[in-house]
């Protein structure tokens, strides 16, 4: 992420220099940095509404339902995490937020799964990613949404004949992709020495010396 | 009416009549809920005033225009319109921002049209990837990501790289 950050930043110093447009840049600097507070207030009333509701889901036992209901999908994405994790309710919610397109409520819930994914880490090893953590993340940046009705309704608008008719190939394309992500998780996680595999390999060094 | 405008009215209705068909005290417990939701908005804004800032400044710049005729020989091997390239690089990077290009894309070349049919399923099939990882991660103190960044961005290339192919075979 710093090397994005920092990337980022470069390259837009740097075509900014080229190109001229060095005094559209440092105003970006200055006036974007506001516009994220303002951004965080806007979405902050949305952001509540749906913790709101997830909680009223949660008491209600919608949440534990729901959970049941995607077992077999989280098992397989989440291999390894215990059955009782409080973790999985949190995943559950947040897959099915996605689901029907309701970011803002996603994005608490995934939150609150991290932290409780990260919180099955022993302590010294919360600061780095684990595999399910990665994994919860990579399902979050590929899109999953059933119905894409922000596409649909721009599509109506610019004259589409039927503008649910790239529903299938958007599916098809979510679906493929979010599979790619998730193998190449499973890859990666695979041929990298996870920390705590490590530091075993390293005691088991020094026991053998 | 469509059918969108439907999905979240219906949700809330039937996660209160659900609440309260199981006895839940609804509104004492939707306070509390939403009580955490401002620490949750609290907790990203300094992911989000660093990607904010980064990603407007590289926009600002212009690299885009010259990123894209770097790309448009590439895309145009994998035969994708190269007008949908600089949707494809800033989709991953912000969303308000992908959103204007996809609706500029729509309106110059009309939503049946295949460019306009490639962008509508390359905006649906992926999200705003940097925004999700700076997000989560940083709202967990996660420091050290891994190959997240390399797994999700491998992502997002094969939806691009798909929605050039399903478009065409769905919607020819």
């Amino acid at each position: 992420m710093k090397w994005i950050f920092s990337g980022l930043i470069v390259l837009s110093i740097f075509f900014g220099i080229t190109t001229g447009h060095l005094d559209a840049v440092s105003n970006a600097a200055i006036s974007e940095c506001g516009n994220a507070v303002t951004l965080v207030l806007k979405l902050m009333g949305s952001i509540c509404l749906w913790s709101g509701l997830m909680k009223v889901a949660e008491e209600s036992g919608l949440t534990d339902r729901i959970s049941r209901l995607l077992r077999p999908f989280t098992r397989l994405i989440f291999r390894g995490l215990p059955e009782t994790s409080p973790a999985l309710p949190l995943i559950s919610m947040n897959i099915t937020a996605n689901l029907l397109g309701l970011g803002n409520a996603a994005t608490p819930l995934g939150i609150a799964a991290m932290k409780a994914l990260s919180e099955e880490q022993p302590p010294h090893l919360r600061s780095t990613a684990s595999v399910h953590t990665i994994s919860l993340v990579v399902l979050n940046t590929a899109s999953i949404q059933l119905l894409p009705t922000t596409i649909a309704l721009l599509r109506l608008e610019y004259g589409a004949s039927d503008p649910l008719d790239v529903l299938p190939a958007i599916l098809c394309s979510s679906f493929l992709s979010v599979c790619v992500g998730l193998l190449l998780v499973s890859l990666c996680s695979h041929s990298e020495r996870s920390p705590l595999q490590r530091q075993a390999f390293s005691r088991r060094k020094e026991a053998a010396k | 009416m469509n059918l969108s405008s439907y999905i979240i009215p219906c949700v809330i209705a039937f996660l209160l009549c659900y609440g309260l068909f199981k006895k839940v005290p609804v509104f004492d417990c939707f306070i509390q809920g939403a009580k955490e939701g401002i620490q949750v908005s609290i907790q990203i804004l300094p992911a989000l005033v660093a990607l904010m800032t980064c990603v407007g400044m590289f926009k600002a710049s212009g690299a885009l225009d010259i990123l894209t005729d770097l790309f448009a020989p590439l895309v145009s091997a994998a035969g994708m319109p190269k007008e949908v390239v600089p949707l494809a690089l800033l989709r991953p990077i912000s969303g308000s921002g992908s959103l204007v290009i996809f609706e500029d894309l729509l309106k110059t070349y009309g939503a049946d049209s295949l460019i306009g049919n490639i962008a509508s399923v390359m905006q649906g099939s992926t999200e705003t990837t940097f925004y999700t990882i700076a997000v989560y991660f940083s709202a967990a103190q996660i420091t050290r990501t891994r190959y997240t960044v390399f797994c999700a961005l491998s992502a997002d290339c094969a939806s691009f790289i798909l929605s050039g192919v399903f478009a065409r075979i769905f919607l020819s």
